[in-house]
């Protein structure tokens, strides 16, 4: 209780002296982690480097401008593969994280004992792991190009997808689902009926919103030897032709601001 | 044609909800279950339809026990009776046609259902039963667009596509304005009375049921404590099923309503 | 209200009405999804052969997952998941420091038109540009190391949070802060007591989703140079040390799982 008396007076203070001694507490603490990771981070540190960064700044700044544009004509067939990646990526993940955001709501699983934690798990793991790190494995796998890139981006937002979608499931209203259950209608066509219906408008945005990201994220698949323009952005980095590298920045830009703007539009029309 | 004998519900908490209902409704009758919050009027017509499973008990349909049913047979048995909900339960984001059509869903296969080509029939049923209850022009709207009334009278049609032997009704005025709840009572019985229904209505409102139907069942703390004529609904009786009230003043509305 | 009679309808044929009910615009959405996906399917060239060959390889790496070795290769891995730990909770922390004003610069209810477009403009190019391509470019300028990795995911943090919470002070109740600019407060005092209430809750939710993210960053900023544990993995998948590459993944899986946890606790109790 923040009220309390002081000599024979009653004073308010937000924080009793105990809580503020907690918060001080806590700050101290916060504090030294930061203080312990930024000495690391110091140690590691080149900092003769980091003094002659302006002028490695400036001086890339000015090879890097004015960007190739003629190497645009190069790209054509990179951004065209990016596309791809990205989209036909989100289109398989969402075909499997529709049935996975099913057997994960704790509504619809089937069993919440044993099936539903498998879903879980398996929303967990594609989730954690960054879609290079998948498109890495994948190349040592089944070997460089688009194929591995558009498994990687797949895998990948697979948990993403589920996720939002199973939350979205375990929301519904259990009326509608009652009163399609007591016309006498099969489980599929309870779902197809009573749940599908109401879950639409979170499903299309879900699938546009990670569209959008997937495209980001297919422009540097390319780096590692998955397909894209990120070949392009590699190569060019390894010569360091800056005047490439800047178009090929350009040009993702343009991209990103494109599938954004669909994005916004896209799902402001589904609600 | 319908039988319940010794119908019970035990929650796992203990909660004992109904205490062996014995109730006999024969063909054609309309009759409204009454009783405070809690009494276990809604778990009770939920348990007929076994949307809540009962714990003890039969309910006999046409002599064919519910209780008893695996769950394909448990389907084609919902499809003869037809449930209408508090708060209409339609599916807000399909149109006012498949929401009527729904009713059949347990008559036609899967991908029927899934691509909507119901059987011609079924699509003229719908049409008449639209237009007998004066939404027919509002047939494609989607169903969020309609009023409380509007819905309550396509979870009416819904129900009854079915080709129901009987309605289960859950409180069907409780979220409408005194009007709007009057025209769905009357549309309600005369829909029964024209296509010989017998129908079990949760009411809450005693005055709205004493109007239209004629048996009252009266259920308190899960068992029944009155089953008789609308007119036998002294204030006593409601004292005993609803606890201590002034009744007169209901009484005498309905009186006044009656002249 | 015009009653339609049924009788001229029994007997008509009902469809569900269309999605889009423009025709021609049904039709030539249809056409060009269905040529895209032909397109875009055909031109993903797959080399069957060695997909078959990898499989094998596959295989073994999903095998490796109930071996994880975690000992041969432990001073690497625990010296690269260090090096990511530092540097994502020092980043996020000066990111979330710097999001604070650069949001509150971002709202247009509050900030004079000038800052707003400047802020808006630093949220955008940091929301656009991938954090691998900044890595890269930092790790130019500024040198190899976790220093470059931790601009990095600052800089990431910043364009992520300050959006969001820009959006959420531009979303706020107005009467709330009205009243306590009516009391005649100054500007740090109005944001004291009249913002900062209502956008906290969400404002530390929001960190510590971020905490979740740039932790699944750092783990790939390594590949190109910028510190944590990516170069690790790099290696191992390059010397087909399956059985480390595994461990390390599970490590970066719990770490995740552990950090969402955190969050939906602290979530939980700060709304």
């Amino acid at each position: 209780m923040p009220v309390f008396s002081k000599d024979d007076t009653q004073i308010w203070r937000r924080r009793t002296p105990r809580e503020r001694l907690g918060d001080g507490f806590v700050w101290l603490t916060g504090f030294t982690i930061f203080a312990v990771c930024w000495s690391q981070i110091s140690q590691a540190t080149t900092w003769f480097f980091v003094w002659d960064a302006p002028r490695i700044a400036g001086d890339i700044w000015d090879r890097a401008t004015p960007p190739k544009w003629e190497y645009i004509t190069q790209l054509g067939r990179p951004i065209w593969d990016t596309i791809n990646i990205a989209t036909l990526g989100t289109l398989i993940a969402l075909a499997l994280a529709f049935p996975v955001a099913f057997l994960a709501a704790r509504n619809t699983t089937p069993s919440r004992a044993f099936i539903r934690p498998v879903a879980l798990l398996i929303i967990v793991s594609t989730r954690s792991i960054n879609s290079l790190i998948w498109a890495l494995l994948l190349i040592a796998v089944i070997g460089p190009g688009v194929f591995a890139g558009i498994i990687a981006i797949a895998i990948r937002s697979i948990g993403f997808c589920a996720k939002l979608l199973y939350e979205a499931i375990e929301e519904i209203e259990t009326s509608q689902v009652e009163a399609i259950t007591a016309t006498g209608a099969s489980r599929w066509q309870v779902m197809a009926y009573g749940i599908v219906p109401q879950i639409l408008p979170a499903f299309a945005g879900v699938a546009v919103f990670r569209w959008d990201i997937n495209i980001r994220e297919s422009t540097v698949l390319g780096m590692v030897g998955a397909g894209g323009i990120g070949l392009q952005l590699s190569s060019s980095l390894n010569v360091l032709a800056w005047p490439q590298v800047s178009l090929i920045l350009v040009v993702i830009l343009a991209a990103v601001i494109i599938s954004e703007w669909v994005s916004a539009k896209v799902r402001g029309a589904i609600i | 044609m319908l039988q319940i004998l010794n119908l019970s519900k035990t929650y796992k908490t203990g909660d004992q909800a109904l205490k062996s209902i014995v109730l006999e409704v024969p063909k054609g009758q309309v009759l409204a279950l009454i009783g405070p919050s809690g009494a276990g009027k809604s778990t009770m017509i939920r348990c007929i339809n076994r949307l809540v499973e009962p714990t003890g008990g039969k309910v006999l349909l046409d002599g064919k026990d519910i209780v008893t049913l695996g769950s394909s047979a448990l389907r084609k048995a919902r499809r003869e009776m037809g449930m209408i909900f508090q708060e209409y339960a339609l599916v807000e984001r399909l149109t006012v046609m498949e929401n009527v059509l729904s009713g059949r869903l347990g008559y036609v296969g899967f991908w029927r259902s899934f691509l909507r080509r119901y059987p011609q029939s079924d699509v003229d049923e719908a049409f008449r039963l639209l237009d007998r209850v004066g939404l027919l022009h509002m047939a494609d709207k989607r169903a969020d667009e309609l009023s409380g009334g509007q819905r309550q009278r396509i979870g009416i049609c819904r129900a009854l596509i079915q080709n129901p032997k009987l309605l289960l009704i859950d409180e069907p005025t409780a979220s409408l304005d005194p009007k709007t709840s009057r025209q769905i009572m009357r549309l309600i019985t005369e829909l029964c009375a024209e296509r010989g229904l017998a129908a079990i209505i949760n009411i809450h409102d005693v005055a709205l049921a004493q109007l239209f139907v004629p048996r009252v069942v009266g259920l308190r703390f899960g068992e029944i404590v009155f089953d008789g004529l609308p007119t036998e609904l002294t204030p006593d009786k409601l004292n005993e099923i609803y606890g201590e009230e002034d009744w007169e003043a209901t009484i005498e509305t309905v009186e006044v309503r009656q002249r | 209200m015009t009653q339609t009679s049924s009788s001229h309808k029994v007997g008509q044929r009902w469809r569900k009405p269309h999605f889009i009910s423009n025709s021609t615009l049904r039709w030539c959405l249809a056409v060009g999804a269905i040529s895209y996906l032909i397109a875009a399917i055909a031109s993903v060239e797959v080399d069957w052969a060695r997909v078959y060959e990898g499989l094998d390889r596959g295989f073994d790496f999903i095998m490796a997952f109930t071996q994880p070795d975690f000992s041969s290769r432990a001073s690497d891995i625990w010296e690269g998941l260090l090096e990511s730990i530092v540097m994502t909770v020092a980043a996020s922390v000066v990111g979330v420091a710097i999001s604070i004003p650069i949001g509150l610069g971002a709202a247009r209810n509050i900030a004079p038109l000038p800052v707003y477009i400047i802020c808006r403009g630093i949220v955008a190019i940091s929301r656009a540009l991938q954090e691998i391509i900044v890595a890269i470019l930092l790790v130019a300028i500024f040198g190899f190391g976790p220093l470059a990795g931790f601009l990095t995911l600052s800089f990431a943090t910043i364009g992520f949070l300050s959006k969001l919470l820009a959006e959420d002070i531009e979303a706020m109740d107005k009467v709330q802060a009205e009243a306590i600019q009516a009391s005649g407060a100054g500007w740090m005092q109005w944001i004291n007591y009249g913002v900062q209430p209502q956008v906290m809750p969400r404002l530390v939710g929001l960190s510590i989703y971020r905490i979740d993210i740039n932790f699944r960053e750092s783990a790939i900023l390594g590949l190109v140079g910028a510190g944590g544990i990516g170069a690790t993995l790099n290696t191992a998948f390059d010397r087909y040390e399956y059985d480390t590459a595994a461990a390390i993944l599970i490590l970066i899986i719990g770490i995740v799982m552990a950090l969402e946890y955190i969050s939906g606790v602290v979530r939980a109790r700060v709304q």
